[in-house]
């Protein structure tokens, strides 16, 4: 790719300039928390985060990510086949909307979420009679949780498949598949990769997913609490260990999700070759 | 003739298998509503129940929410800290995929891997991990406060936490068309007498503009509407570091929610112009290369 007379001081300024930046933005702030987290001891840490109310919230977390992993992963699948497969009336204006999420600030997306089923909201009467709780209760976090996670299987799997194509489908369809059979055998196992991608994607952001779920969950301690809300309210009740031994345990999931994300990105590169 | 016959027949058969590929059946209707009806319910619904409450008061109170000057000034706050931003990152995010493209060499993966670590990590924890690395008990937060330049509960704390999470936005918009660039153009350049620099400027960098603007409009929406890294940071100091998303969380937690809705609407109105701002510019890029 680069020709030797290339490697000057330049390339080295430019190479060492990104590593400095890099390194400043996002390695520094990594390794302040590692090591404040582990001077505080790593006896104290674990008692900090091994008590009921912690691993309430983080098992709270990892249900919300695999819900919105299994919920999104069909309507993400079914969507990106819409949008990419099929031209209809209205296909640019549901494209446009996929993306909204990405866009809206979480707290907005609670607030909205208030305003419908919360109190005096659009559904109130009938949540009543039906006796639901959905704000500050189990049901809110899964709205937060879903809305902020829609896109990524969907533009994932849309990605994949326009680059496909038919011919694959074709050829099943020609030898006498049925179309479900045609999903099981040729399409789902060729989406596979932009699939892994967008579920990847999707429990990063449902673990750590915030704004949203504190609106709209109110952070319950032991109820609606979620990791990143522990962390909230153990640092605003000056508990610091287990703000930073939850953020610490997130942290490393973050760095797990990351390894994931990059071999899927090698095998998509042995895919292509 | 005899070539014509099977030619057309197989034309014809095509077409048939083409419908019966792709030609919505009930079941491919059924998903098609299910699509609809998902997206309707989880995303429409809540954004028509926000433009509603927000439109409550009518446009004169709209306003009138506008112009107090917590607001002003948290959105003047939210607007300085985002450009700030922005335009770290769009130098920075070029010359990022530019060594990530052009040149090999030695943690090259790493760095690459690097990139996407914000969205992999929870906002919150950005945040705890500035105050942790530049908080007023730290030593380089105790140093920056003896030279009257804090940063943690201080604007620059807003501009550091942003930088955090938009690092990939810049990156993965060049990078691809870095990727497609024809060195063929460079070499000409360098064959026709032009030095590394005019090349740069003439050659290089026209075609990454649209890629580079597109990666920075969508980091600044995204800074516009960020909360959890911020709001450990600032400190959330009315009229100091206190941004928009975090007066809107404060408007809900008082039970204020035509406030809320009010400055919602306005910092919805912003992301989505902006964001239609980058896909039109994507749209374009895609035509130009088609």
């Amino acid at each position: 790719m680069i020709k030797h007379s290339n490697w000057n001081w330049s390339s080295l300024l430019l190479i060492s300039s990104v590593v400095l930046y890099l390194g400043l933005i996002l390695v520094l702030p990594l390794i302040a928390l590692i090591s404040e987290a582990l001077a505080a001891g790593v006896q104290e840490l674990f008692s900090a985060v091994n008590q009921s109310n912690a691993l309430h919230s983080l098992w709270l977390s990892l249900i919300l990510a695999v819900i919105a992993v299994i919920a999104n992963g069909v309507m993400g699948i079914a969507g990106a086949l819409i949008l990419v497969r099929h031209r209809f009336f209205g296909r640019a204006l549901l494209d446009s909307l996929v993306d909204l999420p990405l866009a809206v600030s979480p707290v907005m997306i609670g607030l909205a979420f208030i305003l419908i089923v919360g109190r005096g909201g659009w559904f109130e009467p009938i949540l009543t009679i039906l006796g639901w709780k959905i704000t500050f209760a189990f049901p809110g976090l899964i709205l937060g949780t879903l809305f902020v996670t829609f896109p990524f299987t969907l533009r994932e799997v849309a990605y994949v498949l326009a680059e496909l194509g038919i011919d694959e489908e074709e050829a099943a369809a020609t030898l006498g598949a049925r179309p479900s059979q045609i999903f099981w055998r040729v399409t789902l196992p060729n989406i596979r990769n932009g699939l892994g991608y967008g579920i990847v994607l999707t429990v990063a952001r449902a673990l750590g997913e915030f704004g949203a779920v504190l609106v709209l969950g109110g952070a319950i301690a032991g109820h609606t609490q979620t990791a990143t809300t522990f962390i909230y309210n153990s640092l605003e009740e000056r508990h610091d260990i287990a703000a930073y031994g939850m953020a610490l345990i997130l942290a490393a999931l973050s760095v797990l999700l990351l390894g994931s994300l990059e071999w899927l990105k090698s095998q998509r590169q042995l895919l292509k070759q | 003739m005899q070539n014509c016959t099977p030619n057309n027949n197989n034309l014809k058969y095509k077409e048939k298998i083409y419908k019966r590929a792709l030609a919505p059946d009930w079941g491919e209707l059924m998903i098609r509503a299910a699509v609809i009806a998902y997206l309707g319910i989880l995303i429409v619904l809540p954004l028509i129940a926000l433009t509603g409450q927000g439109l409550q008061g009518g446009l004169e109170s709209l306003m009138r929410i506008m112009t107090r000057p917590i607001v002003i000034a948290a959105l003047r706050l939210t607007l300085i800290t985002a450009l700030f931003m922005a335009l770290v990152n769009a130098l920075m995010g070029t010359i990022t995929a530019w060594v990530l493209v052009r040149y090999r060499f030695w943690g090259r993966r790493f760095l690459a891997a690097l990139v996407d670590l914000p969205f992999a990590i929870p906002t919150l924890v950005t945040g705890v991990m500035l105050v942790l690395l530049f908080g007023p008990h730290t030593r380089i937060g105790l140093w920056f406060m003896e030279h009257d330049w804090p940063i943690a509960f201080a604007p620059p704390s807003i501009v550091l936490a942003l930088l955090f999470i938009t690092v990939p936005f810049v990156v993965r918009a060049v990078e691809p068309v870095l990727l497609e660039q024809d060195p063929a153009e460079e070499e000409a350049a360098h064959t026709l007498g032009a030095g590394n620099w005019i090349t740069f400027w003439r050659v290089l960098l026209p075609p990454l503009l649209p890629a580079i603007l597109s990666g920075t409009i969508r980091s600044f929406a995204r800074a516009l509407g960020e909360f959890g890294s911020i709001v450990v940071v600032s400190g959330n100091i009315p009229y100091q570091t206190l941004t928009i998303p975090i007066y809107i969380f404060g408007e809900i937690e008082s039970g204020r929610t035509t406030t809320a809705a009010a400055v919602s609407l306005l910092l919805l109105v912003l992301a989505i112009s902006l964001t239609a701002g980058a896909n039109a510019l994507d749209r374009w890029m895609g035509l130009q290369h088609d």
